[in-house]
């Protein structure tokens, strides 16, 4: 491994508990497991899908890899460098990953100027004032917005997908190598959101950016990703390559989810829901298999141990140098076949 | 506005007057288009002026009076508003009073905005354990009436302008906290805290370009509404004895030793209550034009 560049993004074994205000003073706090034990690696230059169910824990895991919270057990490393937990430390590893978040609105402050809240990050880091400026117009122009009509507007003054466009160059503003977008074109018009996803791919080309995107829609997933990572409460059930998972998804969990994906094509529309009911709190969440309460194919053995993330049969051809890298098809499901052995 | 707190770390130079320079101009404007604040700006501001110009606008002298010329009804020639139970002239009287009156009552809430909003924002942002100290502290002060709570302050300090101030900024600082922490609790689970943490900023920075900003509306609001009680506190504690002392002109002090005249002299006897009816009345107006023109977005 000496040599080689480390990974963008390499997490190990995170973990996120939250207590729960309990119902009564007698009553024993209750602890909602929102991001247990999840490992995974990401190279440089790659977008990772990230997608689940609300509450499966994907925003709990942008927060941590942001910093913004901090993990009970676990590791983060983003471009080798670990998130420490001492203020300094993070400043400076937080330059590197920023974050779009959903409500363009909510995520810009109504009282700035579009062109101040750009300057805003720069500035903090002790960039002058009048060259602050001129990044901020940079980058309005990168993201297509004309910084003689937009760098003196308020948010309120634009529309959705120029707001957007706005987060993501406020994102930019830091030179980040690492970006994560939290269902970030999910409230955005099916037109703009095209756009913007356009916009995004240029981005990643002309910067070298690696992208997490968070999105419970598919279809844009499936779209912008070179990988894909399917939660459910606060697990991995399955990742590998986008083309691979969604040609061959190997978990029932993974199945279900690519089933309810609605198609242009009408023959291809499915009428029966192929998952019922919502997923079991996270507060108590089921022994064994966490899938197991709403899976087709569970069995006792489902009830008693956890499966664990391994190779998927028709993966694409492995390299056993990098055993636990991308490029490799793997879920957590006792009813794969074992080609070779657990990962 | 910046908090005494806030200032210290300056050392980012974020332009947060420039920009927010647009919204303040938009309230300016709108209240400029409100009839009912228009005019109570001007009252207000006319009786500003002869409060803080008295020394050069009153035609007579507020401590030297003749024994002669006592309850002169209003309109006598020499003393357009008559003369008080001293014989000494009431409009150069109801002018030095405005000074003390308006001082008694404007400087105790902008200190309390000041102590309470500093207090508000830090609760409200930092959250946890600071909140609850700052706010259960906030509360024992509340569990007091507030015109009891200053009548008991004053009377434990003694009689005078500066006890006063003291006993009125105790009593105001509890409910500007409050309302300050409740906007800064608002305002702080907003995502865009949570981009500027993101991009590094510490709490300083963060709660003088993010925070403040949104907040000083509402408090600014509740400050103005908060001026008219200040007001009829400060008369209320002068018109028992525990403020001003005579001679000093002051409004309360003023209704309090004309009351004897309420049966011969009554509109004589009733002009320090118009003029701390008519200034209480124009801020509380004020304050109701202020919220209205600083709502729309």
């Amino acid at each position: 491994m000496s040599g080689a560049p480390p990974y963008a993004v390499d997490v190990a074994g995170l973990r996120k508990r939250f207590q729960v205000r309990s119902p009564s003073v007698f009553a024993k706090p209750q602890v909602v497991h929102a991001v247990s034990d999840i490992s995974f690696r990401l190279e440089r230059g790659r977008t990772l899908g990230i997608v689940g169910e609300s509450g499966c824990g994907k925003s709990t895991l942008a927060r941590l890899l942001m910093g913004l919270i901090e993990a009970d057990d676990g590791s983060v490393l983003l471009a080798g460098q670990a998130l420490g937990p001492k203020p300094q430390q993070l400043t400076a590893v937080r330059r590197k990953v920023q974050m779009v978040f959903q409500d363009s609105f909510a995520s810009l402050n109504p009282r700035l100027t579009i062109e101040a809240s750009l300057m805003f990050g720069p500035q903090v880091h002790g960039v002058p004032s009048d060259a602050a400026r001129r990044t901020a117009h940079d980058l309005l122009e990168r993201v297509g917005l004309e910084p003689a009509r937009f760098a003196g507007r308020y948010p309120h003054e634009v529309s959705g997908g120029q707001r957007q466009r706005v987060n993501i160059a406020r994102a930019l503003a830091l030179k980040p190598e690492i970006v994560i977008f939290d269902e970030a074109v999910s409230a955005l018009d099916k037109s703009v959101e095209l756009q913007v996803l356009n916009l995004l791919l240029d981005l990643k080309a002309e910067l070298g950016l690696t992208y997490l995107f968070i999105s419970h829609d598919l279809n844009v997933v499936q779209y912008i990703s070179d990988e894909v990572m399917v939660m459910y409460l606060g697990k991995v059930v399955e990742m590998g390559p986008v083309q691979s998972v969604y040609a061959q998804p190997a978990h029932p969990y993974t199945r279900a989810l690519l089933a309810s994906m609605p198609s242009m094509d009408p023959r291809q529309r499915t009428q029966a829901a192929p998952l019922v009911g919502d997923p079991p709190s996270p507060i108590d969440p089921p022994s064994g298999c966490r899938f197991r309460t709403r899976c087709a194919y569970a069995d006792a053995a489902c009830g008693q141990t956890e499966p664990l993330l391994r190779w998927v049969a028709a993966s694409a051809p492995l390299s056993r140098a990098t055993p636990t890298a991308d490029g490799v098809h793997r879920a957590a499901c006792h009813h794969i076949p074992v080609p070779g052995g657990d990962v | 506005m910046s908090t005494a707190l806030l200032t210290s770390q300056a050392a980012v130079a974020v332009p947060l007057a420039s920009a927010s320079q647009g919204y303040w101009r938009g309230v300016l404007q709108r209240l400029l288009r409100d009839r009912v604040s228009v005019v109570c700006g001007v009252v207000l501001l006319l009786i500003f002026v002869a409060a803080v110009f008295a020394p050069w606008l009153a035609p007579g002298d507020p401590v030297v009076g003749s024994v002669l010329k006592r309850l002169k009804p209003v309109g006598t020639p020499g003393h357009l508003l008559g003369t008080d139970e001293l014989g000494r002239d009431m409009l150069t009287r109801l002018m030095y009073g405005g000074r003390v009156s308006l001082l008694m009552g404007m400087a105790p809430v902008g200190l309390a905005l000041l102590i309470g909003g500093s207090l508000g924002m830090v609760a409200g942002f930092v959250g946890g354990r600071v909140n609850a100290v700052i706010m259960r502290s906030v509360d024992v002060v509340f569990a007091f009436p507030s015109i009891l709570l200053a009548v008991a302050i004053a009377g434990a300090l003694g009689a005078g302008i500066g006890n006063t101030l003291l006993a009125l900024t105790i009593v105001l600082i509890p409910p500007l906290t409050r309302v300050t922490e409740s906007a800064t609790t608002q305002v702080r689970s907003v995502e865009f805290i949570e981009a500027a943490r993101a991009s590094g900023a510490g709490s300083a920075v963060i709660m003088r370009v993010h925070v403040l900003g949104n907040v000083i509306g509402p408090v600014l609001v509740y400050a103005t509404s908060l001026l008219s009680v200040a007001i009829i506190m400060a008369a209320g504690l002068s018109f028992i004895g525990l403020g001003a002392k005579p001679p000093t002109p002051e409004w309360g002090l003023m209704l309090n030793t004309l009351r004897n005249a309420i049966y011969t002299q009554p509109l004589l006897a009733a002009l320090p209550g118009v003029l701390i009816f008519v200034v209480s009345l124009a801020f509380n107006l004020l304050a109701d034009g202020l919220r209205s023109a600083m709502e729309v977005q």
